[in-house]
């Protein structure tokens, strides 16, 4: 095994993991605020892909197409916050579980009822194809590699927005007392609203982001949902910072496994069943590392009291 | 007599009348629905008892469901092939009688539910919910690549197991024993949530403090709750593998996990026979939107939602009122 | 669930009473909704044609949707079996579904006829005399796409293909009839969608060649990222990830890669050019791989149905076995366990005009039958 792969397997996780975080943050974001579950997040990680693929069919552009991925997953997110979600911040988790994966029905089929059953097209643009060659001769995608910036300018400006905004400050009281912020004069739902979008938002953004890279699919999201969940189980729910070591722990987990398990077990096994039992543990990893995780620190690695 | 009483007994014989109106019209299929329905209230019931009575709401007991299954299907498939399960250090042979079935799932389903009650109990709410999904996954993710017993394929038996003095091919007698077992299930759970037992789990729920107070630990009374729950759904899992004749590691995906909480939250929360009505009016819609055009599922959902928003504590909040403080 | 479409209105008194009796009535289970169903509606739209241009009043079919979930699959062939009565089921698109039905649908005595999963183990010992396979066993085109790699001089090829039994199948079937070495092999996880682990692990491998099992969505991603990678080595895969409803998906990554099919658009007969042509009229949409297999399915029923009678179990299984019609690809036989001794193709993903698709470059296997019939004896 040669240092220069260790090193492109490395950025894969890297990659993997800030594309996690894009999905983590809003989730996260949502449940420390308002302390509602989403599972629908994951169909708005694929309205993002399937608007994306729309608008670039149409005018062939990628940048237009993020764009409409941003507004039509922020509009989406608009939409079921003021017709259903905000019935449900007074509720137990139960309602919020069943209610949102009713979203996840109607999203899915409604995208199939308008788009049809087949995957779409969405490619990445010309200019950021091909590959480029890192220090260390190490040859990655360059594509790959502007996922990993601008996953971590979105981190960096998240984190701006928290500490400097008003906006910003706002989410911060909503987390530590919400009765409060109300008393103080500000229009709770409208901050609701709008912390829904930005999740939303996000989750467009990644599905785009990523649906240039994989099939633009019906159902694309849930597992990613499932992921993003466990991301921001093991960072410790409502925290942003947690969200982010978590996302890069489970990416570099999942793909560092991959790679290293199957190589471990052949060192004991025979080749065939080291392949199909290094595999197995792999697919398992991340749970693993969740169970493990959860239990040292029931609340997660930077979760509070 | 309270509304309560009165929907219990309108949903049994509700169920009673749909499976024998079916035999006498000979529509095999319709009891084929009613005993799927009656074994998935099973589960449901078994969720019920650690999610309404203990709080602790598990996304994991497709774990137990699975087990269950696998439990059939792997007795089933080494009697099928006339192969022992184990050689050494003693011989364990396959086989096809229910009873011994339904013992092996509802021990295996209570044991893992021991290792992984423990494990998770460590935590609560939000994290609670997401250990037991991974417990899940992992369980899942190991069927999936475990090829001795099918892996992903699955594995068929190709007739379902005997009942001393039944023929269980027969739809409404495999119907009639499954919804004894359900009966029995309702019969033990009541009990056990009237028992002193039962108090003590809910007024753990409530306050930990109090219960602690009397001299109990509260970890112990969750984790039994959690082990009768794991077993009485680990009995449903072999029940719908020998419905289908088949099993497969979809028992085990958190898709199975969610459903059976849909039963629960449907039917109401922490109801004795909440989840009898949740799954009956699953699989009623369906069934009955199935029919109505390719995207049936835009309307289940809808439908799901209506009832989320508007009958709060499910249909039992709905019919019968909310939950009293005391019944 | 009441999908039920009647073939066509019965109609008509110009029905010779003698020859058509009894009629027939066919169960289809396939997957119409969810991430799947792409494939499934292919199978229905391909029979439902070839129903159609029978002009036959007398087969009925009814359809329903298995939602891809084996349990549904199982209740809805005990429903067509116990309630409706049928006579044939068919539709099934996955190896695991297939494996949870046709066992027990065979042993309460109907006839399945598979348009498309052929699982190994239906075609070695548990083969049964009501069971036909009209698509392939599933290792055939593997196999065809090992004895390519190696005609085309690959020497030293890295494979891979997801951990489950489907995959294993494909790469036990590519290795049968590769002669080369292997630079690696590598089972993903099922439903994996990234890729980039495994494709640093082909750059680093010395591989001449890659041979990849990845069908539906996983192939879509590998192919994108592969194709962004710079890992110039020549791909080679089953027609799975190529086929017309995923290529247009794939786009210019999938240009020029062979494929392995036993069906192609440009298959130059008489009944492909009509079905191709007819196809694209009605659902206005080139025929893929599976409306081919569930037009062929088909017309081999039509054929049994005009020799015999349905009632006539005997006599309708060997109007089965002579496969007398002329299919879609050609020449088509059934070997000694109901599977298909058929040609196996090389194709090359093209584009015309705005289209991807494909076309035939060789002849792959001639004749090709599998390896699992020695085991079966019925």
């Amino acid at each position: 095994m040669s240092l220069i792969l260790l090193a492109e397997q490395t950025l894969n996780g890297l990659q993997f993991g800030v594309m996690l975080f894009l999905m983590a943050a809003g989730l996260t974001l949502i449940f420390g605020v308002m302390g509602l579950i989403n599972l629908a997040h994951g169909s708005l990680y694929m309205v993002g892909a399937f608007a994306a693929a729309g608008m670039a069919a149409a005018t062939g552009s990628f940048m237009l197409a993020l764009i409409a991925s941003l507004v039509a997953a922020a509009i989406a997110g608009v939409l079921i916050e003021m017709t259903v979600i905000r019935r449900l911040y007074d509720r137990d988790h139960l309602d919020q579980v069943l209610a949102t994966f009713a979203l996840i029905l109607i999203f899915s089929e409604g995208t199939r009822w308008v788009f049809g059953s087949f995957p779409l097209f969405l490619d990445k643009p010309s200019f950021l194809s091909g590959t480029v060659t890192l220090p260390f001769n190490v040859e990655y995608s360059v594509y790959r590699l502007s996922l990993i910036v601008v996953g971590i300018l979105v981190a960096i400006g998240l984190f701006w927005m928290i500490a400097k905004t008003r906006i910003g400050i706002r989410i911060r009281a909503g987390e530590n007392d919400r009765e409060m912020i109300g008393a103080l004069g500000v229009d709770i739902s409208r901050l609701y609203t709008m912390v829904f979008a930005l999740g939303a938002a996000l989750a467009g953004l990644a599905g785009a982001l990523i649906g240039a890279i994989q099939s633009v699919q019906v159902g694309m999201g849930e597992p990613v949902l499932i992921l993003a969940f466990v991301v921001i189980v093991i960072g410790g729910i409502g925290s942003i910072k947690g969200a982010l070591i978590g996302a890069i722990l489970v990416g570099l987990t999942d793909t560092l496994g991959r790679f290293l398990l199957p190589q471990a077990f052949a060192l004991i096994l025979e080749p065939s069943q080291a392949t199909s039992v290094g595999s197995s543990l792999a697919s398992m990893s991340i749970y693993i590392l969740m169970a493990g995780i959860l239990l040292f620190r029931p609340k997660g690695l930077l979760g509070g009291a | 007599m309270k509304k309560e009483t009165l929907l219990n007994a309108v949903l049994i014989a509700l169920f009673v009348g749909v499976a024998l109106a079916a035999w006498i019209m000979d529509e095999p299929y319709l009891i084929t629905l009613a005993t799927k329905a009656a074994i998935f209230a099973i589960a449901g019931v078994g969720l019920n008892f650690a999610l309404g009575f203990g709080g602790l709401v598990s996304f994991g007991h497709a774990v137990f469901f699975g087990l269950g299954g696998y439990a059939m299907g792997i007795l089933a498939f080494h009697a099928q092939t006339y192969t022992p399960i184990l050689e050494w250090p003693f011989a364990i042979n396959g086989t096809r009688s229910m009873p011994v079935i339904w013992c092996v799932a509802i021990v295996v389903s209570a044991v893992v539910a021991v290792g992984i009650g423990a494990l998770s109990l460590r935590t609560n709410g939000v994290y609670f919910i997401m250990i037991t999904l991974a417990f899940a996954q992992m369980f899942y993710y190991f069927a999936i690549s475990w090829p001795t017993y099918g892996g992903e394929d699955g594995l068929s038996i190709y007739v379902r197991n005997e009942f001393p003095g039944l023929n269980t091919m027969d739809p409404i007698q495999y119907f009639a024993i499954c919804f004894t077992l359900l009966l029995l299930v309702l019969f033990f759970v009541h009990r056990a949530a009237h028992s002193s037992f039962g108090l003590l789990l809910r007024a753990a729920r409530q306050n930990e403090e109090r219960v602690q107070a009397v001299g109990h630990t509260p970890f112990r009374l969750y984790l039994t709750a959690f082990v009768i729950s794991g077993a009485i759904t680990g009995l449903a899992g072999a029940l719908f593998a020998d419905l289908n004749r088949f099993v497969s590691p979809t028992l085990l995906s958190w898709h199975t996990s969610g459903e059976i909480m849909i039963f629960v939250i449907l039917g109401g929360v922490g109801r004795v026979f909440g989840p009898v009505a949740g799954a009956a009016l699953f699989i009623l819609l369906e069934y009955v939107l199935g029919g109505l055009s390719e995207f049936w599922q835009i309307y289940l959902g809808a439908i799901l939602l209506g009832v989320v928003l508007f009958a709060r504590g499910g249909l039992y909040g709905l019919i019968a009122g909310r939950e009293v403080a005391h019944d | 669930m009441k999908l039920k479409q009647l073939a066509l209105a019965a109609c008509t008194a110009l029905v010779a009473a003698g020859a058509q009796a009894e009629g027939l009535k066919v169960g289809m289970i396939t997957t119409l909704s969810g991430g799947g169903a792409g494939l499934g509606i292919d199978v229905r739209d391909g029979f439902m044609l070839a129903i159609a241009q029978s002009g036959r009043t007398d087969i009925e079919v009814v359809i329903e949707d298995d939602q891809q979930k084996p349990d549904i699959a199982v209740q809805l062939a005990d429903r067509m079996i116990q309630s409706e009565k049928v006579d044939v089921l068919t539709g099934i698109i996955w190896s695991n579904l297939a494996m949870a039905v046709v066992p027990s649908a065979v042993a309460q005595g109907k006839f399945y006829l598979s348009p498309n999963a052929g699982p190994s183990a239906l075609a070695g010992e548990r083969c049964h005399p009501l069971y036909f396979n009209v698509a392939w066993q599933n290792d055939t085109l593997h196999e065809a796409a090992g004895a390519y790699a190696a005609s085309a001089g690959y020497k030293n090829a890295f494979i891979l293909a997801p951990n489950y039994p489907a995959g294993t199948d494909a790469l036990t079937g590519f290795k049968r009839l590769f002669t080369g070495n292997l630079a690696g092999e590598i089972y993903t996880k099922l439903g994996q969608t990234d890729y980039a682990g495994e494709i640093a692990q082909i750059r680093a491998s010395g591989a001449d060649s890659v041979y990849f099992f990845l069908p539906g969505g996983m192939g879509i991603s590998f192919l994108k990222q592969y194709a962004d990678s710079g890992v110039n080595l020549p791909v080679v895969g089953p027609a799975f990830s190529f086929d017309q409803g995923i290529l247009q998906a794939v786009g210019d990554a999938a240009l020029g890669v062979r494929n392995t099919a036993q069906w192609s658009k440009d298959l130059d007969n008489p009944v492909n050019a009509a079905f191709v042509e007819s196809f694209q009229a009605q659902y206005g949409r080139l025929p893929s791989l599976y409306a081919s297999q569930g037009f062929d399915t088909a017309l081999l029923l039509i054929s049994a149905l005009e020799s015999a009678d349905v009632g006539d179990q005997d006599a309708f299984r060997k109007a089965l076995e002579a496969a007398d019609f002329a299919s879609t690809r050609g020449d088509f036989a059934f070997g000694a366990n109901h599977h298909p001794i058929q040609d196996i193709y090389v194709r090359e993903v093209i584009k015309e005009g705005d289209i991807y698709t494909n076309k035939i470059v060789s002849l792959g296997l001639e004749d090709h039958g599998d390896v699992y019939a020695q085991n079966c004896k019925m």
